[in-house]
């Protein structure tokens, strides 16, 4: 790649260049990296909002807090917890934060193509926030369905569902023009040079990410639509008692919901495949592999969605359909996993945070993945449907896997971003307390989940109580490793050491320029001759 | 610019009013068939809908809305997603139809 280095050093973009300072220059951009900060604060805002929820839900668990609230707040809690969690932290998740502010540099680019709809994407997500907000507190309250809203009972229900939903829409909307933008950018702003194979695998992933977010979401938005229809005039699409079909109902929001999966792990993956090669100093394994099973996983993820549906009353054939596809899917992600450990083979590995975090990923989301597997088959998923087993299995695939990854890529890039390094120590302080508490709630729910204890209680039978106790421990060290991590992060955007430009030594794009990156990104657009992933040609040019 | 594009490119060759009356007229004598099917019975009426009616959207497609008249790339995006859907519509099938 040529030289990227701009001679004379631009301002970065976090000084206020434009005519704009302050908050107002903030709320006002069209910067992709203040974008990407933008939903980073308030995607963390909303996580430690769900995480305090989840930790009061572990609480009412424990036979002294057994009180604390009632069993109709206890509802609400399960509901406002996932769809915090949801659609506004992992849906979101990695594609708002790391491809807004990173895909651009990643492929030579000075922004996304679309800048004012990139903040226009922000401005939907925070208001669709503000409704989600807002449904807890008027109208009758809370909604108490699940984040699911599942049919005919989010039709009945007193709750305020109809806002809680339409704020769901509006959410989807801050997907679907994120999606345009990013599908947009990969096809028209690469760089001289950057062909598809030459790409660093975090945009294959984003790409395949963003087919999903443009193609799957506009399904919910309607049946969304449906249900508010429903429950002001009755319509009667999903509501058995007018001779709809509450199943249906169930089809379409899984149609959606499941690939949502995808998007919510796909980046991570991607970030994962970034972190490995930097700390193993060699090219990853596979990359064509690795590319093609994105956009596999995109592909035959979307055909799986039924297998949330095994007990719900669907058809024999449909039950051994949507089975065997489910199993399917696991291929091409399994292919991923041994990419990965096969990069890591014979590496000169450099063992530091982000590599940590990012192994963590893969053991965390090698047990959320294989659980996932046994419940892909029929005769399990019946046993194990609705009970805790299914709690802990998608928190191993959601936080596990896309929050470890998201964790991993906030140290990875942390120096790119801030221009500040973190005390490593302290990062290896909390993923002690992290990595134990996580294991403690979660493998501990998978266990109360094979013994039969159903999600969604508010109380449980006396033979479960030692496991809920063990879990809610857990929660606490979980707890605990996340304010060390974030305090550490948050210490250090103000009084961090100056980081280099490569602390890693990287060879992708974003460390050829300098920490912060300059306002447009590169002085002049880099010309592309090879992959991204030569270590070699690094060492012995 | 519109201009500038359009200068450049091959000239289209649209069909006379024949065409359009005669496709026009196939679309009535498919839609009469599908009602005459729903009288029969609903297993009819539904594999009328099934393969009849893609068959006067992609007529639709093809005449009046000029697919026809336009380049390879975009007839098969069109396909794709019209297969997608396909797709879709086969998986749910596979529950609705053998409840």
């Amino acid at each position: 790649m040529s030289g990227t280095h701009a001679t004379t050093p631009e301002p970065s973009y976090l000084v206020d260049t434009g005519t704009r300072t302050g908050v107002m220059a903030w709320l006002t951009t069209t910067d992709h990296k203040r974008i990407g900060l933008l939903y980073l604060y308030s995607m963390m805002t909303f996580f430690f909002v769900g995480v305090g929820i989840g930790l009061v839900m572990r609480l009412v668990q424990l036979t002294t807090f057994q009180k604390l609230v009632t069993a109709q707040t206890y509802n609400a809690m399960f509901t406002v917890h996932g769809v915090i969690m949801i659609f506004l932290f992992v849906v979101p998740g990695l594609p708002a934060i790391f491809g807004n502010f990173f895909l651009p540099i990643l492929i030579g680019a000075k922004d996304v193509s679309f800048p004012r709809l990139n903040l226009a994407s922000w401005y939907f997500f925070i208001a669709g926030a503000i409704l989600a907000v807002l449904s807890l507190f008027t109208g009758g309250g809370a909604p108490d369905t699940g984040w699911t809203f599942y049919a005919p009972f989010s039709l009945k229900t007193g709750t305020n569902v109809s806002l809680a939903v339409f704020a769901a829409f509006v959410l989807g909307f801050s997907s679907m023009l994120t999606g345009i933008n990013f599908i947009t950018t990969i096809h028209r702003m690469r760089a001289p040079g950057m062909h598809w194979f030459r790409m660093p695998l975090m945009c294959w992933a984003l790409y395949s990410t963003a087919w999903i977010q443009l193609l799957a979401t506009p399904i919910v938005a309607i049946t969304l639509l449906l249900v508010i229809l429903e429950r002001f005039f009755g319509i009667g699409i999903f509501d058995p008692a007018k001779g709809g079909d509450p199943l249906l109902y169930q089809h379409l929001f899984w149609i959606y919901s499941h690939p949502a999966v995808y998007i919510m792990i796909l980046p991570a993956m991607g970030a994962i495949s970034e972190i490995l090669p930097t700390f193993a100093k060699r090219p990853i394994f596979g990359y064509k592999a690795i590319a093609f099973s994105s956009m596999s996983i995109a592909g035959v993820g979307s055909l799986v969605w039924a297998h949330h549906m095994f007990t719900s009353g669907m058809s024999g054939m449909a039950l051994m359909i949507f089975s065997l596809l489910t199993m399917v899917v696991a291929v091409p992600s399994a292919i991923k996993v041994f990419n990965w450990v096969s990069t890591l083979y014979k590496g000169s590995i450099d063992f530091q945070p982000p590599l940590l975090f990012a192994l963590t990923f893969i053991f965390l989301f090698c047990i959320g993945g294989l659980t996932g597997v046994m419940q892909g088959a029929l005769a399990i998923n019946v046993h194990i449907h609705d009970t805790y087993f299914i709690v802990g299995h998608f928190h191993y695939v959601m936080f596990g896997g896309t929050g470890m990854a998201l964790f991993a890529a906030l140290l990875y890039w942390f120096p790119k971003m801030f221009g500040k390094m973190y005390s490593k120590k302290a990062i290896y302080a909390s993923w002690f307390p992290m990595f134990i508490g996580f294991n403690m709630l979660y493998f501990g729910m998978m266990i109360l989940g094979m013994m039969g204890m159903p999600r969604r209680y508010y109380v449980h039978l006396p033979q479960f109580h030692t496991m809920h106790v063990i879990a809610t421990v857990g929660s606490w060290f979980l707890v605990l490793g996340l304010v060390i991590f974030f305090a550490t992060l948050i210490y250090a955007t103000f009084k961090g050491e100056k980081a280099e430009d490569n602390p890693w030594g990287g060879v992708t794009l974003e460390w050829t320029i300098p920490s912060p990156p300059p306002l447009e990104n590169f002085d002049v657009i880099p010309t592309i001759t090879r992959g991204p992933y030569h270590f070699e040609q690094e060492e012995h040019p | 610019m519109n201009d500038t594009l359009h200068s450049h490119e091959a000239p289209i060759e649209h069909p006379g009013y024949g065409t359009f009356i005669g496709v026009w007229l196939l679309l009535l004598l498919l839609t009469g068939c599908l009602v005459g099917l729903s009288h029969v019975s609903q297993t009819y009426a539904v594999w009328g809908l099934m393969t009849l009616t893609p068959l006067k959207a992609g007529l639709v497609f093809y005449y009046f809305m000029h697919l026809k008249y336009e380049g390879p790339v975009f007839k098969i995006v069109i396909l794709v997603t019209l297969g997608t859907l396909l797709i879709f519509f086969a998986l749910l099938f596979s529950d609705v139809a053998f409840r």
